[in-house]
């Protein structure tokens, strides 16, 4: 198992300095003194080799990571998770290498590409067709490598027209859709992901999160931040908690969102679960998926608890494709799934029977959405988890219809006549 | 820290193509500079690219400014001052073949010094060596020189004025005139992240460099004003060997650069270039947090 590890990170800690900054906000004198006294201080920590300390009083120590390890395995997509501040985005830097480590070790194999911002290096000036070269270039890509892949680039960009126009003309969509073009097209065999998908609009996140769903299928490594815990739950299989510099809890990424709830909710002053509303005492406690034989055969368990009655409770439920296309959106009123007034536990179970006639083979996620009164919404959508739908030759054609070709919904068809 | 015993057990680091340690300079920077070789060429092009771009004139001004330059020091120094040129070479020769290698430095020091700042997005968002940016920035002025080299060629047609097999060492003093801008860059570029000051005294360097580098009078002159004693500390200035090696490539004449002080204004370029890239080496791993 020993060989399989691709990311081995060791004790990491990394320090900063809070407050005065050299030749920052110190004002003139500062300044000078900076200026004047940095040859002799360079000079000082040339010659002896030790550092000469600068104005160390002025100055507070940050240890924005401490003493964090862990180990990532071949193929594995890791979420890191966590408040502001946690250290998320410096653990991320760490690792892509833009700053080095106050302590610890980090140790990669394999081609790692980070992606801490979409369109990094892209000038204004220049015309689509340069930009992706230059930001090919700045991400690591070998020029004939973007060469080779360049037709590939523009077309899921979806510029083919505007190539030879400024950068600076492009629409913000237009310009976020090659940036990612370009990203998208590098074959690390590490992928680095910070929230990028916080930029750019709904239908941009769900291509961002369905080409990671591509990447991570492919077996590669990703290592992925989000704020956003539906995209983590959808992507990830094990997730890191960081919690002011440090790994509060490591894991599958089900108990790690938890404790992460939980942390969130205790800041408020509430209870731990997968999702809650506080205000009406309503929480979901635990959500599972099983596939079921006949293939194509689905379970959905849910375990609500109700601290104050709710009058006329119902399930929503609530499916989209892996890259998040919505495929339906079921409503208590329409499926009949409605428990009346409720109080206390409540346990849930639904069967889904005959997938593989109705969607084309391939991963789905599915959340689930809790109503009271006039089928109002008290509990948002929450993404449970994924489902397979298996390949089922439905027009008896020897093609069994796949999302990847034919799209998510199978349709009856059948021939009537042909002249 | 060794009296101590490690609390950890010995960290397994076989097998792993990258090893970051703390502390630990890393082994991997010259193979990675030569894997981002391309990246070096590309920033180079942008900023060609942009610059052509956005003005109007375009290389046009890669060949006014320094021709500008040899009229007004030759007007004033030659007419004005009544310097003499050396041997029987125009002064207006004299004057830019000291101009080429220093419009080649002053601009590769100010491009270079604020290159890292002015690509800050880069640096806090995407890891390459980071010494690739101010040396591409020295490309840049490299473009500039090898333009402004056609006014040499027309003023040496205007004036008559056979090219000399010197001319041929040329590009071995270009080379040299590479080193000292490096040196100087590399070492302005790290001041420049860590004290924004040094922007603001960049362009007073560059004016100051200009006066106590033979650029528009001859070396020779310092050596018979000042005497030997004074010459030798003239010659502290890198450019001094640089800009009489190009002198002496276009202008012919006797070859003084194997004199002593002269070999110490070379032995500065290169120690000037080893003290930048181990000064940078040693800042840079704190960029991306300082910047």
């Amino acid at each position: 198992m020993k060989e399989d590890v691709v990311i081995r990170v060791e004790g990491l800690s990394k320090k900063y300095f809070l407050g005065q900054q050299a030749g920052g906000a110190g004002g003139l004198r500062h300044a000078i003194e900076d200026a004047v006294s940095a040859p002799f201080r360079w000079a000082g920590r040339a010659v002896s080799g030790a550092r000469v300390p600068r104005r160390v009083a002025e100055e507070t120590e940050f240890w924005a990571l401490r003493d964090v390890t862990f180990d990532v395995r071949r193929g594995e997509v890791v979420g890191i998770i966590g408040r502001n501040g946690a250290g998320k985005s410096t653990l991320l830097k760490l690792l892509s290498r833009i700053t080095e480590p106050t302590r610890g070790c980090i140790g990669l194999k394999g081609r790692v590409a980070s992606l801490l911002e979409v369109g990094t290096g892209f000038h204004p000036e220049l015309s689509g067709r340069e930009n992706v070269f230059l930001n090919g270039a700045v991400l690591g890509m070998r020029q004939d490598e973007i060469r080779r892949k360049f037709d590939e680039i523009v077309a899921f960009a979806g510029v083919e027209k505007f190539l030879d126009t400024p950068v600076k003309r492009y629409s913000s969509g237009m310009y976020v859709r090659l940036a990612f073009a370009v990203a998208a097209h590098l074959e690390p065999e590490i992928l680095i992901v910070d929230e990028v998908l916080a930029v750019g609009d709904s239908e941009f996140q769900k291509k961002c999160l369905g080409k990671m769903h591509e990447v991570s299928t492919a077996g590669r490594t990703v290592l992925f931040v989000s704020h956003a815990m539906h995209s983590v739950q959808a992507l990830c299989r094990t997730g890191i908690l960081l919690n002011q510099g440090r790994i509060e809890t490591m894991g599958p990424v089900g108990g790690v969102i938890a404790a992460y709830s939980n942390g969130a909710r205790e800041e408020t002053g509430g209870g731990g679960d997968i999702a809650s509303n506080r205000s009406l005492g309503l929480s979901l406690k635990t959500a599972t998926l099983r596939q079921e034989a006949p293939a194509g055969t689905l379970v959905v368990s849910a375990h609500f608890h109700l601290d104050k009655t709710i009058s006329n409770a119902g399930l929503g439920i609530h499916i989209e494709t892996a890259d998040g296309v919505e495929l339906c959106d079921l409503r208590p009123e329409t499926t009949g799934l409605a428990f009346g007034d409720r109080k206390g536990p409540l346990h849930i179970s639904v069967v889904m029977e005959d997938l593989s006639r109705r969607l084309g083979a391939g991963t789905y996620r599915l959340g689930l959405s809790f109503h009271e009164t006039n089928w109002r919404s008290c509990l948002e959508r929450t993404i449970i988890g994924e489902f397979v739908v298996p390949a089922f030759d439905v027009y008896a054609s020897g093609y069994p219809p796949k999302y990847e070709k034919d799209g998510p919904v199978v349709l009856p068809v059948r021939l009537l006549h042909a002249e | 820290m060794h009296l101590s015993p490690s609390p950890n057990p010995p960290v397994e680091k076989e097998g792993f193509d990258l090893w970051i340690e703390a502390g630990h300079a890393e082994k991997h920077y010259w193979l990675d500079l030569w894997h981002y070789r391309e990246l070096f060429f590309i920033l180079a092009w942008r900023d060609v690219a942009v610059r052509y771009k956005q003005t109007v004139a375009g290389t046009a001004w890669a060949l006014f400014q320094p021709f500008l330059s040899m009229v007004i020091m030759t007007v004033i120094f030659s007419r004005v001052a009544g310097l003499p040129s050396i041997g029987n070479a125009p002064y207006a020769i004299m004057v830019f073949a000291a101009l080429l290698p220093w419009q080649f430095f002053s601009s590769a020091l100010s491009a270079s010094g604020q290159s890292v700042v002015s690509n800050r997005d880069m640096i806090s968002k995407v890891y390459f060596p980071r010494i690739i940016v101010p040396t591409s920035s020295v490309l840049v002025s490299l473009v500039d020189f090898l333009v402004s080299l056609l006014i040499l060629a027309a003023l040496m047609v205007w004036f008559r004025f056979p090219p000399v097999w010197n001319l041929s060492a040329l590009p071995v003093f270009m080379v040299l005139a590479i080193v000292s801008a490096l040196g100087a860059g590399l070492v302005l570029t790290a001041l420049t992240v860590q004290y924004r000051d040094f922007r603001i005294l960049v362009p007073f360097i560059v004016q100051f460099g200009m006066y106590v580098s033979p650029v528009a009078y001859s070396s020779d002159l310092v050596r018979e004003k000042l005497g030997a004693g004074l010459f030798s500390l003239y010659c502290l200035n890198p450019l001094v060997f640089v800009i009489e090696g190009f002198r002496w490539c276009i202008l012919g004449g006797k070859c003084r650069l194997l004199e002593s002080p002269m070999l110490v204004s070379l032995a500065v370029s290169f120690l000037l270039l080893a003290f930048g890239i181990a000064y940078f080496r040693k800042t840079e791993r704190s960029f991306a947090d300082i910047i």
